[in-house]
This record gives structure tokens, sequence and C-alpha cells, in this order.
């Protein structure tokens, strides 16, 4: 409870922030629909408006400031019409039983969820093969590890583009294996790092101590190597899936997909829909969040079953 | 084996036999001698200490004989086996400094840990746990994790580890460096007590003078560069040793003999 203040007070914040910061985004869209409405507006013209800084215009136009905060379409919303939006194209759309429709977050946050988990599933599984490989020879640890941190300089927006045409090359239907690709392409990496310093973190005598009792190295590494790596693995999920989840919207950016959370936000840019946008980044922000959170219980159990409670 | 004549006239039942053993590390910084020339001979029973500064390999003897380093020169014989075939036999438990307690197992399952390696049957692991949990003072404490227990308790639950599988030979390195005096003090008497009555025999490597001679039948002095022996010395004290057998002229006599070595083979330079 005494952590709940500090925290209320940067969400207040940053909610206040944003609110003030409504105002001169949406300024000259409200003065250009007031002007069209009939109202009286200065300077007269959208020419010369922009001559003018956003300051000046909300002090020569004080009246109209509360407009922007009332638009249909505003460069920046207000965090209330984001959660009205949100609300709609999610929990009422869910009421009304069509959850699962094409214009429901719902559907688009399932679609994106499902790659998102292929790609988990495939990066964390390269990851751990990796890292296995990695700890285990030292031939494949100076010719892999090089590669795999080269890997992650490569801009992924640039990436997934080719990634998708491969994979049509390749005569693979739909976006679904394309997408986990480029999600496992983000989320391995992480994994792989991870669990290379938990495979590593036994102590020397450890190992030793295994030798003295002729321990063979299947056993080295189910008894000791594998339990030792465990917090390390956890901490590489989390970042590994939401990790796999940007690599998901990205792949549903540039690609011409229509449905998942990363193709409203390029179809809501498109048609100039604000709230769109914003309500799709939200969900895809709460996704990330959930999933986080679901591990870190998973952690949280595992550990304390493993009697290494945080 | 081939005991010479000297072998046989003083030694009963030897158990480690080292005769011209040279080990040569290969470093960056060229070829390092952490033992030149080591001879002794451990018999069964023995309280052996080896004491001496870093790097005079006090050490590397140890891990010699566990067969966790191998010599570049003379030979070592555990039971008349190499090293590495006295560990296929189980001829040895090892005691690190760190107790190396896995956080994950309870105390039970870290004394099990060697017992499933070595395919123990699983009646047999339990009985086993309970019987060495009882050596060391620990009943009761099996289902405990090792951060619930103090460090001297958990160095005791290690030591019961290196018991459990029955090895004849228990080799400790440092085992109690990291403790304090009291604890350590403590320990040290519970050690005695345990040897006398497994009658294991027990290689020993320690920094400090009190702790080898009021542990040891038997005392190694090295010095380093090269890692050699400067001195071995049979203790004259009795096998019944009260705490305060620290403060008798024997005693003293013993830990001088022990300081002298060290300084003689040391050039503090």
């Amino acid at each position: 409870m005494r952590n709940l203040l500090p925290v209320l007070t940067v969400l207040a914040a940053i909610i206040a922030l944003w609110y003030v910061a409504v105002a001169p985004m949406n300024i000259r869209v409200a003065l250009d629909q007031a002007e069209r409405a009939g109202a009286a507006v200065t300077p007269e013209g959208a020419l010369p408006r922009r001559a003018l800084s956003v300051w000046r215009l909300m002090l020569a136009n004080p009246d109209q400031i509360g407009a922007g905060y009332r638009l249909e379409r505003p460069r920046l919303p207000t965090p209330e019409q984001v959660g009205r939006e949100l609300w709609k194209t999610t929990g009422e759309m869910a009421l009304r039983g069509r959850a699962m429709s094409k214009r429901s977050l719902i559907y688009h946050g399932w679609i994106t969820l499902q790659s998102t988990l292929w790609g988990f599933l495939l990066g964390t599984s390269l990851g751990i093969l990796g890292a296995v490989a990695i700890v285990y020879s030292r031939v494949v640890d100076m010719s892999l590890m090089p590669w795999a941190i080269i890997s992650q300089t490569i801009p992924i927006v640039a990436l997934a583009p080719m990634i998708i045409v491969l994979s049509a090359q390749l005569g693979i239907e739909g976006r679904v294996v394309p997408k986990a690709i480029i999600s496992a392409y983000l989320c391995y990496f992480p994994v792989l790092v991870g669990m290379v310093k938990g495979l590593r973190a036994p102590a020397m005598s450890q190992l030793d101590l295994l030798q003295t009792y002729n321990a063979s190295g299947l056993q080295a590494f189910v008894k000791l190597r594998l339990p030792s790596s465990v917090p390390y693995l956890f901490t590489s999920l989390k970042v590994g899936i939401a990790a796999a989840l940007v690599g998901t919207i990205v792949g549903e950016l540039p690609t011409g997909a229509i449905s998942g959370l990363g193709a409203r936000i390029l179809i809501g840019d498109q048609f100039g829909t604000p709230l769109a946008i914003w309500a799709a980044l939200f969900a895809a922000a709460i996704l990330a969040g959930a999933l986080v959170t679901l591990l870190d219980m998973l952690q949280r159990v595992t550990l304390r079953r493993m009697g290494m409670a945080a | 084996m081939n005991a010479t004549a000297d072998d046989r006239a003083t030694m009963i039942d030897p158990v480690v036999v080292a005769r011209g053993l040279d080990l040569t590390f290969q470093t960056n910084d060229g070829p390092v001698e952490a033992l030149k020339d080591v001879n002794l001979t451990i018999n069964k029973g023995d309280f052996v200490s080896f004491i001496g500064p870093s790097g005079c390999g006090k050490t590397t003897f140890l891990r010699v004989m566990a067969a966790l380093e191998h010599p570049t020169g003379g030979t070592v014989s555990v039971n008349g086996m190499s090293p590495d075939e006295a560990r296929r036999n189980r001829a040895y438990g090892y005691v690190f400094q760190a107790a190396g307690l896995y956080p994950w197992r309870t105390i039970a399952g870290n004394i099990k840990l060697p017992l499933e390696i070595m395919g123990f049957a699983r009646s047999e692991q339990e009985h086993r746990v309970n019987k060495v949990l009882q050596l060391v003072d620990l009943e009761g404490f099996g289902k405990k994790f090792p951060w619930q227990l103090s460090g001297g308790m958990q160095q005791r639950a290690s030591i019961a580890r290196a018991l459990a599988f029955d090895a004849e030979i228990l080799l400790m390195d440092e085992p109690f460096g990291a403790l304090d005096e009291i604890v350590r003090d403590h320990l040290n008497e519970q050690l005695l007590a345990l040897w006398e009555r497994t009658e294991k025999t027990i290689g020993f490597v320690t920094h400090s003078i009190p702790e080898a001679v009021y542990l040891s039948t038997k005392i190694v002095v090295m010095s380093p560069r090269p890692g050699r022996i400067t001195d071995v010395i049979e203790s004259p004290l009795p096998k019944e040793r009260p705490l305060d057998i620290r403060d008798t002229p024997e005693f003293l006599a013993v830990a001088h003999r022990v300081r002298e070595g060290l300084r003689a083979g040391h050039a503090y330079d």
C-alpha cells in the first residue's frame, strides 16, 4: 500500500501531461473546423494560420481551445476518447456478442496473440537450443554468437517484408508462418543470451564436485546446469515475449495484412482515424502487459516450488 | 603395487602414495611449477593437513589425489589404483571451501545428489541421508533449504554429502576458510569427533596453523615457486583433543615447528 501513492502520482502526472498536450496538438484542426462552421477565428484562413505557432493561435482564440478536446479526428485524442474507443471496440462488442467481428479489437488482438505465441515458442526453442550448443561447444560459441549479435543489428522493419516475400516464394500460404518467423527473430536473442549466462552460472567447484561423483555430461546438465538457468530463463522469457509481440505487430504493418493489431494501426493511419490507431496501440500494450505479468507469476510459482523464492 | 622396503618398514596400510610428483601448468606467462618432486605417503586413518602460503600447491595436490588435475611427472596411487580408477570406485568424498549446496534442493535433496548420480536405490538413499545427517548433527534439517541454514550448518551439510556414499577418504579444501573463528572452533571439534567415529582418512587443506595442529596426525608444510613439501610433522598430540589442548606446551611446540617450516620455505620478497 505504501507504494500505491508514488505509482498513482506518476500515473496522474502522465495523464495530466497528456491532457495538456491535447490543446496545442489539436488547435489547428479545431480552428479549421470552427471556421468552416461559421465561427469567427483569428486570423482567418488556414494559410495565414500556418505561419503562426500553435501557442499564438491558442492565445488568439482561447474560446476554441475547448473544441480541440471534442474533435472526431484529433491529431492527439484525449485519454478519455482513447478509452471510449477501446471500450467500443472490445467490451461493448463483446457484450453484444460480436467479440470476433472484424471490427473488434478482440478479434485482431487474438490474431496478433496467436502469431506472437507461435513466434515465442519458435524463438524460445531456438534460443534455448542455441544456448546449449554454445555452452557445450567452443566452436559453436565462436561461430554462432557473432551472427546472433549481428542479427539484432538489422532493423526488423527492413527484414520483415523480405521474410514475407520469401515465404510467399516458398509457397507458404497465409501470414501466420512469416509473422511467427519475424516474431521469433526478435525474441530468440534475449532467450539465447540469458540461457547462455544461466547455463554457465554454476561455479567451477560445482562442476568439479560432479566430476568427483563421476557424473556424466547429461547428469551434469540435468541436475546442475538446467536448474541453475531457470531464474535466467524466466527473465529472458519476459523480455522475449514482449519482443515477440513487437515482432508480430511489425510483421503486420508493411505487409498488406488486413487483420491483427499491426494492420489496425496501419489502416487507421491510411484512413485518417487516429482513434483507431490509439486504441490498437493500447490494446497491444495491454496484451504485452498481460503476457509479461503471466510469465512473472509463473516465475514466482516456479521459483518458490524450487525453493529459490526471489 | 611395488612398495619399497622403506614403505613396508614404516607404513602399515598406505592409502595415498606419491612419488616424485611433478605438475606444471602451461600459462600465458610461461610454465608454472605447481608441484615439484612431491613425495608423500598417507596411511589409512591418518588426518593429514596441508599448510602453506598461496601458490604452494596444497590445493593442487588434493586435486591430483581426486583426479581433478593430472600430474605431468611422477606417480600417485590411491588405494593402490590410479586416482581416476579410485574415483570410479568412489574412493573419496570432496568438500570445497564453498558449501556449494544446490539452492533448489533441500538439505536431504543435496545429500542425495551423489547417491542419485551413482545410482543408489531410493530406499537406500533415504537410509543413507538419515545416517549422515546424524553424523554431522543435522537431524531434523533434511527438509530445510540451504538458505534457511547458517554458514556453518551449510558446510556440515556439504560434509554429510561427501560422506553419503561411504568413501574411505575425505578430501577437504579449506572447508572452514570462509567461516568465523568461533564457528570454526566448533566445527573443528565436530570434525575430530566425526573422524574418530568413522575412521576415515582425511586430507585437509588449510591456511591456519592452529587448525592444522589441532586436527592433524600429520602436518605437511609446503612452500611455493615451485610448490614443494618442506616439512612433514608427525603430531605427538594424543588422539583425544579437547579445545584447550591448544594451550599446552606440546601443542605450541608443534605450532612453532610449523611456523619455522613456513618461514624457511617462503622467502618474503
